[in-house]
């Protein structure tokens, strides 16, 4: 975290050595701004189209009849609403252990291997740069994560109890610091996501870019640093506990509008 | 639809052993039954990473009613709140030597630390203290965060011009018990317990204490 805001510090903030902290997250907009002329998640969205698209795997398929939750093959649009209930499967799941269960009813992939396989790392690559690609054709619609299903209902009731879930040396629960509206982590400003925090926010922006560390982080990333800033033990992937926190974070966020994928510091 | 959203509630519902299906998943589980399979959850889903093992998972009963009270959006009724002051109050650890103050300078260094305690610092880490994370604490440090209250003037602000007196006394004893554990004096604080947890020692907790309140800190000029 210290690191990040450093690194941030350097690259554009230093020269205004005198800097009034009212303009210090502007700063860091007109920052982000100025780099999502050049958003390099452009590349991953174009890796993940050729994904989604090659015959690939031992099955040599492509995922064209991948259901995202809207029927075989449709991708505009499914990116906004999930979470969801999947029938086949009997689980809520999010984009990224939807597109595994893909990878491996289709492909052939084993899918324990995937989930065990570290982000930026082989196969699990290929999953944030198809999440990219996916979300990258909802831009601009509005997040609309369904609540027709038990399960989607309960899923949201135990993301919400994870939220607020105290534990730890440090008592932290995602809600320590996404529990108000206007507060900061040093200079970063951290969203209040017990509600609609806005378009592009929050939810609403995952998959991004980090310009930090140069990496594409898609939703399950994301959330797994903020439990290791929050001093929990690692998250699996494609948990029911990151796909109830998506949930409950997915629900909240209704209504804002998608940008992902975004550009973050 | 309807009817297969009933089989598959009934068979979820089923497999976690919660009643309460008949009617069509119109009815969630009770609270409490949302609570346990919460529980079921957080212990199917994360695993222990380097140092950081699931045990971090097991709540007291301070964090446990804490998080029970937001997730049912009210606050704390006031008697649970105060026995979990009370509890937290008496776990504090006073100076083995009566001694309070340490070196601000020290403090400083610990109060811009963040590191220690997640799973990708190593277990020989030094711990920081976190404070500038989420409190303004001296004028020069603009990277501050605004989760907590300013600390900016602590001291000068509590009228302490000699931490050593006995009039600074009551001061300077709440300011060690608030950083050994803020949750003796506001139950469902935000703020780590940094000492009753073990983030920092007792000499650490001696340098944030004169960090804030030695006369001579930049928290104070």
């Amino acid at each position: 975290m210290r690191t990040n805001i450093a690194v941030l510090a350097v690259g554009c903030l230093a020269a205004t050595a005198a800097l009034a902290q009212k303009s210090a997250s502007q700063a860091i907009e007109e920052y982000r701004a100025m780099l999502a002329d050049g958003n390099p998640s452009e590349l991953f969205e174009a890796k993940g189209e050729d994904l989604w698209k090659t015959a690939r795997g031992p099955k040599k398929a492509s995922l064209q009849t991948c259901d995202l939750g809207k029927g075989p093959g449709v991708v505009k649009g499914a990116f906004v609403e999930l979470p969801r209930y999947f029938p086949d499967t009997g689980r809520v799941q999010d984009l990224e252990s939807r597109l595994v269960t893909c990878m491996e009813r289709i492909q052939g992939f084993d899918a324990a291997r995937i989930a065990s396989t570290p982000f930026q790392k082989d196969e699990q690559k290929n999953v944030t740069a198809l999440a990219t690609w996916i979300a990258s054709e909802s831009k601009g619609m509005k997040v609309n994560v369904p609540q027709r299903f038990p399960q989607e209902r309960i899923a949201y009731q135990i993301g919400k109890r994870l939220f607020f879930m105290h534990s730890g040396p440090h008592d932290f629960a995602c809600a320590s610091c996404h529990g108000e509206d206007n507060k900061r982590i040093r200079l970063q400003d951290v969203p209040n996501l017990t509600k609609n925090p806005g378009d592009g926010i929050g939810f609403a922006a995952w998959p991004a870019y980090r310009v930090s560390n140069g990496q594409m982080w898609a939703m399950e990333q994301r959330l797994t640093d903020c439990y290791r800033q929050q001093r929990f033990p690692y998250p699996k992937f494609g948990s029911d506990a990151l796909v109830a926190l998506s949930t409950y974070l997915g629900v909240n966020a209704n209504g804002a509008k998608s940008i992902a994928p975004a550009i973050k510091r | 639809m309807k009817k297969t959203a009933i089989t598959f509630c009934a068979a979820v519902l089923a497999a976690l052993a919660v009643v309460g299906c008949a009617t069509g998943g119109r009815n969630l589980p009770t609270s409490a039954q949302l609570d346990r399979m919460t529980a079921d959850v957080a212990k199917a889903s994360f695993r222990d990473q380097g140092p950081v093992k699931t045990d971090r998972l097991i709540q007291d009963e301070t964090n446990r009613d804490c998080s029970q009270a937001q997730v049912l959006g009210r606050p704390l009724d006031k008697a649970r709140a105060k026995a979990i002051e009370a509890i937290n109050l008496k776990a504090i650890k006073w100076p083995s030597d009566g001694r309070f103050l340490g070196d601000w300078k020290k403090g400083e260094q610990l109060a811009q630390s963040g590191r220690g305690l997640t799973w990708s610092d190593s277990a020989k880490t030094p711990n920081g203290a976190n404070c500038y994370n989420c409190h303004q604490i001296t004028k020069e440090e603009v990277s501050f965060g605004t989760i907590g209250p300013s600390l900016y003037h602590y001291g000068k602000l509590r009228g302490v011009s000699d931490p050593s007196s006995a009039a600074a006394k009551p001061i300077v004893e709440y300011t060690w018990g608030k950083i050994w554990n803020a949750k003796a004096y506001n139950a469902c604080s935000n703020m780590p317990r940094a000492g009753h947890a073990g983030i920092l020692n007792e000499e650490q907790v001696r340098d944030i204490v004169a960090l804030l309140l030695d006369p001579q800190s930049p928290v104070n000029k």
